[in-house]
């Protein structure tokens, strides 16, 4: 059971980085020796502090601007790389409930769904408007989510329809346990079991 | 309407769809790695929900195992907190499990392929993204996170959107010195990172026709890299041959039923793919990567590229626009890992290795990727050839390719790596991550720096 996502509103950060890999948003050190619920001071580990473990001041979460976001627009292929869930309990740790980037990892992108994080894709072009637009502007952005219209807004005035698979928004709106939705198709489960015993013999464990 | 072998495969495992449009498909084999594999048990068993079918589950410890060559399993904290927990979770559920007492450990993507646990058609998941591997006989595999690894203990099923397909069309022969890694480096170089995004790649042509089922599982591996999640070679004559007699595989009756059955995943005359490529791999030279993302790779002796968007990577690894790389000194070398640590990897890599000494001021590895890998090599006599070299011939694992068991590359340090990442931090805290062939790793380790492997060649049969 995941928390329902709906509507959300917050500070904006923009990352400007592309092929951000599930290595640099979680690092294996620190996701094996850290619990899970501590994840978020260890995100974006190398970006965010220095070697002796002082935050770099020029990281953008690091700034006054972008202090505290819980919305990161990010580059291209935000995500790839490692399956390891760590990188969403680190982002989620970090408070963040919405991810904008141009394309993510596949396995990232499933994983944000099943922690209720939603992943917006925006088209490069309008991507890189909000990364200028965050930029240029004196004062921190906030941003508005409204998940049901598939709209995400900017106090710096720009606003964007996203698409989303329907079946993806209404299990994130749902906060979906899936397991239990699962469950609920056992008869179906056991009916394809029976049928593909049949079907495909060679299929089964013959060494077990 | 004409079907690709993946919409065949599909179809045969698609329990139900739900009227949005997921697809919940039923899972042959799960592997359980020592990491995401010990937390979904944990996951499962804090949520005290069955497990549904751990006859389909194996599990195989591999990122948390030491690989000392005379380490005491007990010895790591890595141990305790995962691979015993592997152990004794998968004892009270009733999974296999694969330890080295069993003799069938290894790398969960180089044992289940040897072992034919994975098979031609099955649908098979692990919590991890190299899973892409076991495309290599013309299985749909997926790397999933471990919430998904939890649901699929739970109920033997997994609810996925189908995926785009591309059809990567791989023509030409490659050059001495040239192998399925340097064709991989070269295929991502050229197609970028996220090529594969949202599809499954059904890899094709006369230089994957040639390929050994080795060769396509390297191919097959670094899929992931190309940003896919599934990737796969159609099976074939090769496939069969290389799953007749191997220890989980049908035997009799049944294996003459299933051959049959792999015969008809042929995609269909005029089946259709959402996107194709063809991509040339004759000419090719030995490959390098010289940054932090897999699509930093170039031929052996080309130069770093510029552009002010590549600073931070090139930062990162010490290197300037227009710098070659060979010739670079190195301070390790690592053979091994899920991408090239099979006999084939290491046939190739001693071919080298007998040529020379390891050149001073370089810690050269050779993992295995199995134990069934370990026991062909040293019945060939390879571990003996990489000793005298000045090799350290080491236990199966993932060991540095990913670090997590304590198997990592020092800050600052140049290591060339035959892995499949070269992230920031991938292989330790402010490593250097060159990725290359085994070839060229081997060729490196002697020559003390970048080297290309092609003079080193001619002994090799």
């Amino acid at each position: 059971m995941t928390v329902p996502f709906l509507r959300h509103s917050g500070r904006a950060a923009s990352l400007p980085l592309d092929n951000i890999d599930t290595d640099v948003i979680i690092p294996m050190q620190q996701l094996l020796s850290v619990p899970r619920s501590e994840l978020g001071r260890c995100a974006f580990n190398a970006l965010r502090y220095d070697e002796q473990g002082n935050e770099r001041a020029d990281f953008p979460l690091n700034t006054t601007k972008g202090r505290g976001a819980s919305v990161i627009v990010a580059g291209r292929n935000f995500g790839c790389g490692s399956s390891r869930e760590g990188a969403v309990y680190a982002l989620a740790g970090l408070g963040v409930r919405v991810m904008v980037a141009s394309s993510y990892g596949d396995i990232f992108y499933s994983n944000c769904l099943k922690n209720g994080i939603l992943p917006i894709m925006l088209s490069q072009a309008d991507l890189d408007s909000v990364h200028e637009a965050i930029a240029g502007s004196q004062e921190p952005v906030d941003a508005a989510i409204d998940l049901q219209a598939q709209r995400i807004a900017f106090s710096t005035g720009q606003w964007f329809p996203f698409e989303i698979d329907p079946a993806h928004r209404q299990r994130l709106i749902d906060g979906t346990d899936e397991v239990a939705l699962t469950l609920q198709a056992e008869d179906d489960i056991r009916r394809f079991e029976q049928g593909d015993r049949m079907a495909r013999p060679w299929a089964q464990r013959a060494d077990a | 309407m004409p079907s690709t072998t993946l919409d065949k495969i599909w179809n045969a495992h698609r329990i139900k769809s739900s009227a949005d449009g997921l697809d919940l498909l039923f899972v042959d084999r799960h592997y359980l790695t020592d990491l995401s594999g010990t937390l979904g048990l944990e996951d499962l068993q804090a949520a005290r929900r069955p497990i549904r079918r751990p006859d389909l589950s194996v599990a195989i410890p591999d990122h948390m195992i030491e690989t000392e060559p005379n380490g005491e399993a007990a010895t790591l904290p890595a141990n305790r907190r995962f691979v015993e927990p592997l152990k004794q979770l998968s004892a009270q559920a009733s999974i296999q499990h694969l330890g080295r007492e069993s003799g069938r450990q290894g790398i969960v993507h180089v044992t289940a392929l040897e072992d034919g646990l994975t098979l031609p058609g099955l649908l098979v998941v692990c919590g991890d993204s190299h899973t892409t591997t076991h495309g290599a006989v013309g299985a749909l595999a997926l790397g999933i996170g471990s919430t998904e690894v939890a649901h699929v203990l739970a109920t033997q099923a997994i609810w996925v959107k189908k995926p785009l397909q591309a059809r990567v069309r791989l023509i030409g022969r490659t050059g001495a010195g040239v192998f399925a890694k340097d064709i991989a480096l070269a295929l991502i170089a050229s197609l970028q990172a996220d090529f594969g995004r949202e599809h499954a790649l059904a890899f094709e042509g006369e230089a994957v026709d040639r390929m050994s089922i080795e060769e396509r599982a390297t191919l097959c591996n670094m899929a992931v890299e190309l940003g896919a999640r599934i990737g796969y070679v159609v099976p074939d004559e090769t496939t069969f041959s290389y799953l007749a007699g191997a220890r989980s595989a049908p035997v009799g009756d049944m294996w003459d039923a299933a051959v049959e059955a792999w015969r008809a995943l042929r995609p269909d005359e005029g089946a259709v793919y959402n996107k194709e490529v063809e991509f040339d791999v004759s000419g090719l030279l030995p490959q390098i990567t010289w940054g932090t993302s897999v699509q930093h790779g170039m031929a052996i002796d080309a130069a770093v590229p510029g552009g002010s968007e590549l600073e931070a990577s090139r930062a990162y690894m010490d290197v300037k626009p227009g710098q070659k790389l060979e010739a670079t000194p190195i301070q390790h070398v690592f053979i091994g890992s899920c991408t090239n640590s099979r006999i084939e990897d290491l046939r190739i890599a001693a071919g080298i290795a007998r040529k020379g000494k390891v050149a001073s001021g370089v810690r050269a590895w050779v993992v295995p990727g199995s134990q069934a890998v370990q026991r062909q090599a040293e019945a060939e006599g390879l571990d003996a050839i990489f000793r005298e070299a000045g090799f350290q011939w080491r236990k199966p694992g993932c060991s540095m390719c990913v670090g997590t068991n304590g198997d990592t590359v020092p800050a600052g340090e140049r290591c060339v790596s035959t892995s499949n990442r070269n992230f920031v931090g991938r292989q330790g805290p402010g490593a250097r991550t060159h990725l290359a062939s085994p070839a060229t790793a081997a060729a490196s380790a002697l020559a003390g720096k970048i080297a290309d492997p092609r003079p080193l060649m001619d002994a090799l049969p």
